[in-house]
C-alpha cells in the first residue's frame, strides 16, 4: 500500500488535461472495482447457500457485502471529492454512472436492513441470499452504465482499444489495484476469523450454563 | 481549495476509515479475548471443585466394578 501511494502521489506523471488531481484516479477507481468484486463475492457467497446449504456461506457472504458497503462509501467519498475538483460539483445527479452506483450501493445498504429485522437461522440465511443475489443484476449496470450513456462528464479510461494512459500511469494503477485487493483481502479474512470465532464462543458459554 | 489538497483530501479520507475500521475491529478482538479469558476461568473454577460440567458423561476410572468403590 505504501509503494502504491508514493508511486500515486510522486512517481507518476502529472496528467496534462487534469493536472494534479487526476491522481485521485489511483485511489479511486481501485477501490470503487474493489467494491464491485466484494459485491459480486457476497452474491457468489450466496448462491453457493442456496446451492449447497451449508451454513458457512451465510457469514462469508454477509462479510463480502459488509467489506463492499465500506469500499462503497469510499468510493462515492473519494469520487465526490475528485468530481468537486474537476467539475466544480459534489455530485451531479444527471451522470448516470454516479446515480446507478448510489443505488447499488443503498441496495446492499438495505441488505443490512432485511438482514437484522429477522430472526437468526435458516430462514434469514436464505432470505438474505435470495437478497444479495437480486442485488448482482445491478452490478454489470452499473459499470457498463459509463459506456452506455451519452453526454457524460465521467471520464472512460478503459476503451476496448485498451487503457487510455501511458505506461508509467497504468503500472501505477495496476499496483494500487493490487494494494487495494490486498487490504480488502485481509479485511475480509480479519472479520471473517472475529465472527467465527465470536459464533464459537457463543455457542460455548451456552453449552457451558 | 487549491487542487492539491484536494487530492490530500481524498487519500486522507480513506487513510482514516481504514484506521476507524481497524479500531474498530481492533476492539471486537479485545472483547472475544476477554470473554475467552472468562470461559477460561468458567473452566477451571469447575475443574478446582471438582464439578463436572452438565454435558459431560459420567467417567469410570480403570480397575472398578462399577458397584462401588474397591477396597
Amino acid at each position: 500500500m505504501g509503494l502504491a501511494i508514493v508511486l500515486a502521489l510522486i512517481v507518476a506523471p502529472e496528467d496534462l488535461d487534469q493536472g494534479v488531481s487526476q491522481r485521485i484516479f489511483y485511489i479511486h477507481v481501485p477501490i470503487a472495482l474493489t467494491a464491485y468484486f466484494c459485491f459480486g463475492l457476497g452474491a457468489w457467497k450466496a448462491l453457493l447457500l442456496l446451492w449447497r446449504g451449508e451454513e458457512r456461506y451465510d457469514l462469508e457472504s454477509y462479510v463480502a457485502i459488509h467489506q463492499g458497503t465500506i469500499f462503497g462509501v469510499l468510493t462515492l467519498v473519494t469520487g465526490s471529492i475528485w468530481a468537486k475538483a474537476s467539475w466544480g460539483h459534489w455530485w451531479l445527479w444527471s451522470e448516470d454512472q454516479l446515480v446507478l452506483f448510489l443505488v447499488l450501493f443503498l441496495f446492499y445498504c438495505a441488505y443490512f436492513m432485511l438482514r437484522f429485522s429477522l430472526e437468526e437461522g435458516p430462514r434469514r440465511a436464505r432470505s438474505s441470499a435470495v437478497y444479495a443475489l437480486f442485488g448482482v443484476v445491478l452490478i454489470p449496470v452499473s459499470f457498463l452504465a459509463i459506456r452506455l450513456a451519452e453526454g457524460l462528464i465521467h471520464p472512460t479510461v478503459f476503451t476496448r482499444e485498451g487503457p487510455q494512459m501511458s505506461g508509467s500511469m497504468f503500472a501505477t494503477f495496476c499496483v494500487s489495484w493490487a494494494a487495494v485487493t490486498l487490504l480488502a483481502y485481509v479485511l475480509y479474512r480479519v472479520e471473517l476469523v472475529g465472527k467465527r470465532l465470536d459464533a464459537d464462543l457463543r455457542e460455548l458459554r451456552e453449552a457451558l450454563r | 481549495m487549491t487542487q492539491g489538497q484536494y487530492v490530500a483530501a481524498a487519500y486522507g479520507a480513506v487513510f482514516v476509515f481504514v484506521l476507524v475500521y481497524v479500531a474498530i475491529i481492533a476492539a471486537k478482538l479485545a472483547r472475544l479475548q476477554r470473554q475467552t479469558a472468562e470461559l477460561v476461568e468458567l473452566v477451571r473454577g469447575g475443574s478446582v471443585t471438582g464439578r463436572a460440567p452438565e454435558y459431560a458423561p459420567p467417567v469410570r476410572s480403570p480397575g472398578t466394578t462399577g458397584r462401588g468403590p474397591s477396597a
